[in-house]
């Protein structure tokens, strides 16, 4: 059992994948001897080739366009975006082109779009964008976002594999700030469409994913000593989310809080919430309350970015208001 | 003009290394395009094509010819349409019938009814279906060239664009990326005077489509787009060098659309006295004739009977189809993904 971080658990995982599959490559800027901007693909282009690692024109359309050509090829594609930001570059392309691929005229698109995405680390309006309500709204997409260092490995790893297009998005706060032991002798493939219980609890559930999964960890434990059990589940898969794993978690403690680092307004606490609603209506004993990011683009300064991000206080606060109700 | 005599000693020798059996199978595709448009134009006016009709009356030639530059058969040259490249997608080898049930929206339509026009591939036989946005495909069918040169089989991609699809942002970034990957693509860019109601002058400020592309380091030449021979030539050329590892080459044709964006178009914006000289001395197919005919290639009774069969096989297909289903409503949830295999139906339906 080594110890690695979320980064390195990423990166081991993209080079099994490339080393048990010829069909898989990799693609975007500066992917190849450079090794990416944080260090994803570092060691690729010399152990697999530039043929099988392609340093590219700043062009995104063009990046998961020329994917999703060689993915309906029988290639598998992992694109790059340098910063998960530029996708929106792609948007045409991902929604009107790959996710359309298969149901409009019957082409398997396996690929994955992976970048770094997320805040807490001062990266100003356009390097630190969650982008997952841009893309949830859009039926033929998956999307995958790990919390730790074994899912940024299992769901990479299964990411590759799906016969479906994936967005990957990995948290640039947690790529090296995040260790886990691993075990080499077994293969980890984190199943897509899966939740998973990160703490078990009786009186609330928090339902996050991404950074704030550590943040209402740290939340979880405060309140663990003021005697307020909660339960916190980590997504890992938005789309399709896993709704039996939501509603049991709901039909256990009855009062759902959401917590996401994205802004509030069409951000995926509001599906989830719906779904709730829906579903598990009559389980409830309170409202279902929601922690998100502040509706601005994500600020600079750091006085202004910790106001604007949810931050373990806030988790702490809403959930013993809410185990309160 | 026409001598109608079989081929002699005294006819000039076939252009581009072409047989004479291979000029009547060109003969019969354009014939075959412009005869399946007007049976789909008679189905639209009896309202049984669902949605718009969109006409390639005019353009059949660039079409034809430069597909049929491609190598053909199962698994081999791989090319991306436009919505006016009726022709190539017939030479390619999607049959009439399939044509007729997509624009009817018929269960066994080769998109069962999702997709609309000439929105379908096939790519064993070596067509990519498009999608609406222009420019889009010039990625796509540079990622498919790349995975030809990654595997290094001899394949070669060729993908169409229109005068006005050659503002958009994707056809800019994906050229660019095969050409700087030198991959084996042949982007064809038809300039066909029309952008919906948006003519040339208000697009660009180049004369030929030719002199925004040098500019990405690949041979960009024009060709008369009305001259099936000569895009055949040019296009063979170029698909030919990129088979051997030489790039990507840009093929403007020069022609002109003929008809409106659709049918419901008016095309009150078009000169009447432009239409009509395209119409009386620069039809394609009308050319084509001429010179079959001139050099002695072929003679007329031949041609008759090529058109008449075209008829016969399309009065067929449209009989065969008229009478099929519509899609089953349900069918509409499967294939989102391939894991689930269907969407979920909702709760309303069931109430």
């Amino acid at each position: 059992m080594a110890e690695v971080t979320y980064l390195e658990a990423l990166r081991q995982g993209l080079w099994e994948e490339m080393e048990r599959d010829e069909r898989v490559f990799i693609l975007g800027e500066d992917v190849g001897s450079y090794g990416g901007a944080f260090k994803v693909t570092e060691g690729f282009a010399k152990q697999f080739g530039e043929e099988r690692v392609i340093d590219t024109p700043i062009s995104e359309a063009a990046i998961v366009g020329a994917a999703a050509g060689a993915a309906h090829m029988g290639m598998r594609p992992v694109a790059e975006m340098q910063f998960i930001d530029f996708i929106s570059c792609a948007y045409d392309m991902l929604t009107n082109y790959v996710a359309t691929a298969r149901y409009r005229a019957g082409l398997p698109t396996p690929m994955v779009v992976r970048g770094p995405c997320g805040g807490y680390v001062r990266g100003g309006p356009f390097h630190s964008q969650n982008v997952e309500a841009a893309f949830f709204h859009t039926p033929g997409l998956k999307i995958v976002y790990p919390a730790t260092a074994r899912d940024a490995k299992g769901l990479v790893k299964s990411a590759i594999r799906d016969d479906d297009p994936v967005i990957y998005l990995e948290h640039k706060w947690l790529y090296r700030r995040i260790k886990e032991r691993l075990p080499e002798d077994e293969e980890i493939l984190t199943p897509i469409g899966a939740a998973r219980v990160a703490h078990e609890g009786n009186d609330l559930s928090v339902v996050t994913y991404g950074a704030t999964l550590w943040k209402s960890l740290e939340a979880a434990e405060q309140l663990d000593k003021d005697g307020v059990s909660v339960e916190v589940l980590d997504l890992r898969t938005l789309l399709p989310l896993d709704d039996a794993a939501i509603m049991r978690s709901v039909k256990k403690t009855n009062k759902l809080l959401i917590v996401h680092e994205d802004t509030r307004t069409g951000g995926l606490a509001g599906e989830i919430a719906a779904r709730v609603n829906e579903q598990a209506f009559e389980w409830l004993d309170g409202p279902i309350m929601r922690v998100t990011a502040h509706d601005v683009p994500l600020p600079y300064a750091p006085t202004l970015e910790d106001f604007v991000l949810p931050q373990t206080g806030d988790i702490v606060k809403a959930a013993r208001w809410l185990a309160a109700y | 003009m026409a001598s109608h005599a079989a081929p002699t000693a005294q006819s000039p020798p076939i252009p581009a290394g072409l047989s004479r059996d291979q000029l009547l199978e060109i003969y019969r595709y354009l014939r075959l395009t412009r005869t399946l448009e007007e049976r789909l134009t008679a189905l639209y006016r009896q309202s049984k094509v669902v949605g718009g009709l969109f006409r390639s009356l005019g353009q059949e030639a660039e079409s034809v010819g430069s597909a049929y530059a491609l190598e053909r058969g199962s698994h081999r040259d791989l090319m991306s349409p436009l919505t006016r490249n009726l022709g190539s997608m017939l030479v390619m080898g999607a049959a009439p019938i399939q044509i007729l049930r997509q624009y009817l929206a018929r269960a066994e339509s080769p998109t069962g009814g999702r997709d609309l026009n000439i929105h379908f591939g096939d790519l064993e036989r070596g067509y990519l279906g498009q999608i609406s946005h222009l420019g889009d495909m010039i990625p796509v069918m540079a990622g498919i060239a790349l995975a030809f040169k990654l595997r290094r089989e001899p394949r070669v991609g060729l993908v169409y664009i229109g005068d006005g699809g050659m503002s958009a942002g994707a056809f800019h970034e994906g050229i660019n990326f095969a050409a700087a990957r030198r991959v084996p693509l042949v982007v064809v860019g038809e300039y066909n005077h029309w952008a919906y109601s948006t003519p040339p002058r208000k697009q660009f400020a180049v004369e030929h489509l030719a002199d925004r592309v040098k500019a990405y380091g690949i041979p960009a030449v024009s060709v008369d787009g009305n001259d099936v021979l000569a895009v055949y030539e040019a296009t063979r050329f170029a698909v030919e060098r990129a088979r051997q590892g030489k790039g990507v080459h840009f093929i403007e044709v020069k022609t002109y659309r003929r008809k409106g964006h659709a049918e419901h178009d008016d095309q009150h914006y078009v000169p009447q006295h432009e239409l009509e000289w395209w119409a009386k001395e620069n039809d394609p197919i009308d050319r084509y004739v001429q010179r079959l005919l001139g050099s002695g290639w072929a003679e007329e009774q031949e041609l008759k009977e090529i058109d008449e069969r075209v008829r016969v096989e399309i009065d067929a297909a449209a009989d065969a189809c008229l009478g099929e289903p519509a899609p089953g409503p349900e069918s509409a949830l499967a294939d989102v993904y391939g894991d689930p295999p269907a969407a979920e139906r909702l709760w309303f339906r069931s109430v």
